[in-house]
């Protein structure tokens, strides 16, 4: 086991190289130059833009820039964004926890009401209970992101009153509420459906109807036998969404003024932040590989025919 | 136990990757506020983070120019009609355009305390205009004597130090240009001419970090992406001394989040409403809704180097600005956010005139016959560029429809996915048809819309017009005698602008703002933005 985990952590190497190499490619692929654009429409200063783009390193070849990239990340500098002058670690430090706190609290959210309500549901298929639950669950997958995003705040914050509009002080978590449930809101059907699913189709497996037959409480029954078996699909799925979560906020962090990574990221990118949009995507990458390390070793922990050497 | 174990992996595991990523939580902040709320008497705007340090002459945006303003206080300003009206400076004068001799008023001070001299204004224009410094306005101070020396086109500047500049005594001291620009001096009330302290040079970093300017307001602090605040300073010597207690420059994600705050009482000021919200704030904020025209032109521009351009007959470029109906345009697409163009240059500025002429009416009648009589179009098509994330996809789709419609030219949209790919199409000379361009002033002037646009040489002359006699005109206007002369100059060549249609201008920008219930006294200059140091608190 030690050794399977140990293994895992050291593929992270050659992965976390070959996509900031990609990234690395892509940004200097894409047309435009930061530098120039600094100018917008009005008067440029070519001179000057020359000057900039050499003291940043920007005038040297595509391998030239990617080597001094890696090794100034070796000696952990993120290097510096073009802009606003600032070391990119400190960009990304003022980003990230925000997302965490953002994508926990979502993510708290997914797990909890989620599987609660594919129990509930699971449990009792063919009813009342469970139509209501498909009916809701088809109503979050189609709503698009940012219509849920703008009712909610409309209906909650306008109308209600129960909480503030947007978020403007990201350690608040009364604010953060809001975004955090959106934000969960498509993966909770989707978790939800899973969960129902699973938990209907094993209720006829043979292990229940034994431990039903051994006479074992219908708690026990539910909580140990019935939920350890149906959890796994549910959880490769959570693994991966956890990844979404963090990167893929973009349009939730919009309404609801949440400066988190996804916002981050998207503005690097249309002020082509070379290294800004590496530094994040490539931690995003890395959250990524951690987190389907831990569904895989989590498998093991649900299903004990599962081992890993 | 298996189970167990595995948990523990699963534990140790996690901990293993956060220590990896350093995404651990707790990364408090050392202000912790319960609210959003601000500081009794402040008043809060949306202005998003500036994208450059906060050093005058490397800020040339409005967000950054914003904090510029309220921190720093120049030799000049411009009055609400757009005049010249003096600040740091007793006097700016000249005899000949050439050489100027600049007194700066006694006992003004930066914030911390050493005094405003000639010296602060005449260091810092010879680093801001040094190359090495990269700063982003530098080729403002193209115009004083020694210019080259500082900035070379290619190579190391030879000294540091432009021979234009003499400091005479401590609040005295003359500027010597190249050549005689009569309205020098209007140029001198952007922000880039801001003096700086004797602390700047120890550590320029640091200062873009934390300014320390002579302006009404006293920085406080930075909370990079989140909010600027900066606080009213007593000492300030100035005519527009701030009528608040401070302002908090806060940062939103989207403008429908700013308005959204707004609504809710957590911020006071907003510079533009989104398209969302536009066709209501008139209604949710009532008489403190803020619609005003500013000093900007929006144009679609024909790429003179292309084939189809190459040689054309004016005619057919006015034409064709006669089959674009801006009035309905406006109205509808644009929800009023827009006042139609009726000249090159826009009403706030100096020597603005109405152009006798019907090229800006819409006419279809008048403008087949006029693209007939000019040729027709060649390849019966144009193309309008622009980038597609700016929000111009609407108005080009009307305007294209209107053109169609009203002449048959076939016209279609040309979308650059965003704005750098844009400007590196119109660098690089790779517009196909036309372009979308805009001008915002940067002082308020009619030379600042003639001059820089349809120049020769002009850098931002993306279309390539090139016109003799035009240029001739503007020559003739830079060697005028006063300033009115010049004024009255490039007022002709505006009017031989319009005889060779180098674009075609379309309408002017409006700021559509608001304000709270908590302020007061909220206007806006001529380029758009809200005078803050006026705002009062209620």
């Amino acid at each position: 086991m030690g050794r399977y985990v140990a293994r895992r952590l050291l593929q992270m190497i050659p992965v976390f190289l070959g996509s900031t190499f990609l990234i690395f490619c892509m940004m200097y692929a894409l047309p435009g130059d930061p530098v120039r654009a600094l100018y917008g429409d009005q008067a440029i200063d070519e001179a000057q833009i020359a000057a900039i783009k050499q003291s940043l390193g920007l005038d040297q070849p595509f391998m030239v820039q990617y080597w001094n990239y890696l090794t100034g990340l070796f000696q952990g500098d993120f290097g510096t964004q073009i802009a606003s002058q600032q070391p990119v670690a400190d960009v990304i430090a003022d980003a990230f926890p925000i997302t965490v706190r953002l994508t926990v609290f979502a993510f708290l959210f997914t797990v909890v009401v989620g599987i609660t309500l594919g129990v509930i549901a699971g449990l009792r298929p063919n009813t009342v209970v469970d139509k209501s639950l498909l009916v809701l669950t088809l109503l979050l997958i189609s709503v698009p992101s940012f219509v849920l995003g703008y009712t909610f705040q409309y209906v909650f914050a306008f109308q209600l009153g129960w909480v503030d509009p947007n978020v403007n002080d990201p350690e608040n978590y009364g604010q953060l509420l809001l975004p955090a449930v959106v934000l969960g809101s498509l993966s909770l059907a989707y978790v939800a459906r899973l969960t129902r699913t699973s938990i209907a189709e094993n209720l006829r497996a043979d292990y229940v109807r034994t431990a039903v037959a051994k006479g074992l409480p219908r708690r026990r029954i539910v909580g140990i036998h019935l939920m350890r078996n149906s959890l796994i699909p549910v959880v490769t799925f959570l693994g991966s969404d956890l990844g979404a979560l963090m990167g893929g906020a973009v349009v939730t962090e919009g309404i609801f003024n949440v400066r988190g990574v996804g916002y981050t990221v998207y503005e690097a990118l249309t002020r082509r932040e070379g290294s800004t949009v590496v530094g994040i995507v490539t931690l995003i990458v890395i959250i990524y590989l951690v987190c389907s390390l831990l569904v895989d070793l989590l498998y093991a922990v649900l299903d004990p025919r599962i081992r890993y050497a | 136990m298996r189970g167990a174990k595995s948990a523990k992996w699963v534990a140790g595991a996690i901990v293993v990757a956060l220590a990896a990523t350093a995404c651990g939580s707790g990364d408090g902040d050392s202000g912790k506020k319960g609210t959003a709320g601000q500081p009794a008497g402040y008043v809060s705007i949306d202005v998003g983070e500036p994208q450059k340090p906060l050093i005058p002459a490397d800020t040339n945006e409005t967000l950054g120019s914003y904090v510029i303003k309220a921190l720093f206080a120049g030799l000049v300003t411009y009055d609400a009609k757009g005049n010249l009206v003096n600040q740091n400076a007793e006097s700016v004068e000249t005899k000949d355009s050439k050489s100027w001799t600049i007194k700066l008023k006694k006992g003004w001070k930066f914030h911390d305390g050493t005094p405003v001299t000639a010296k602060s204004y005449v260091d810092a224009w010879n680093w801001y205009a040094n190359i090495k410094n990269n700063q982003q306005n530098s080729f403002w101070f193209a115009d004083i004597e020694g210019y080259e020396d500082v900035h070379p086109a290619k190579g190391d500047p030879k000294g540091d130090a432009m021979s234009g500049l003499k400091v005479v005594d401590d609040t005295t001291f003359t500027v010597e240009l190249s050549a005689p620009v009569p309205y020098w001096n209007y140029k001198l009330g952007y922000t880039t001419w801001a003096p700086l302290p004797e602390s700047f040079y120890d550590d320029p970093k640091a200062f873009g970090q934390k300014p320390v300017g002579n302006g009404p307001y006293t920085f406080e602090k930075w909370d990079h992406k989140k909010l600027i605040q900066v606080k009213a300073w007593d000492e300030y010597q100035g005519e527009n001394k701030a009528e608040n207690k401070g302002i908090q420059f806060k940062n939103y994600t989207t403008v429908e989040a700013a308005y959204q705050d707004l609504l809710s009482g957590n911020l006071d000021m907003i510079r533009q409403v989104g398209p969302k919200d536009l066709p209501k704030y008139k209604q949710d904020l009532g008489d403190r809704a803020v619609d005003e025209a500013y000093a900007a032109v929006q144009t679609i521009t024909p790429a003179f180097y292309t084939k189809q351009w190459k040689d054309i007959d004016p005619k057919v470029l006015q034409g064709l600005s006669m089959a674009i109906d801006r009035e309905t345009i406006t109205e509808t697409v644009l929800n009023g956010t827009r006042t139609p163009a009726d000249s090159f240059t826009p009403p706030q500025v100096n020597g603005y005139q109405k152009l006798d002429t019907d090229v800006f009416t819409y006419d279809p009648a008048k403008a087949k016959k006029l693209i007939k009589e000019g040729g027709g179009v060649p390849d019966n098509k144009i193309f309008i560029q622009y980038n597609a994330d700016g929000g111009h996809k609407e108005w080009v789709t009307a305007v294209c429809e209107s053109i169609r419609k009203a002449t048959g030219v076939d016209c279609v949209e040309d979308a650059k996915p965003d704005f750098q790919t844009d400007l590196e199409a119109r660098d690089n000379d790779q517009v196909k048809s036309f372009y979308r361009g805009g001008w915002v002033a940067d002082y308020p002037l009619n030379v600042n819309f003639l001059r820089e646009l349809y120049w020769t040489e002009a850098e931002a002359n993306n279309g390539r017009f090139s016109n003799k006699e035009i240029d001739a005109l503007f020559k003739q206007g830079d060697n005028a005698k006063s300033l009115e002369e010049s004024v009255k100059i490039y007022q002709d060549a505006e009017k031989a602008v319009l005889e060779q249609m180098p674009s075609i201008p379309l309408w002017y920008y409006r700021i559509n703002g608001g304000y709270s219930e908590n302020v007061d006294n909220v206007n806006v200059d001529f380029h758009g933005d809200f005078i803050l140091n006026e705002v009062t608190v209620k």
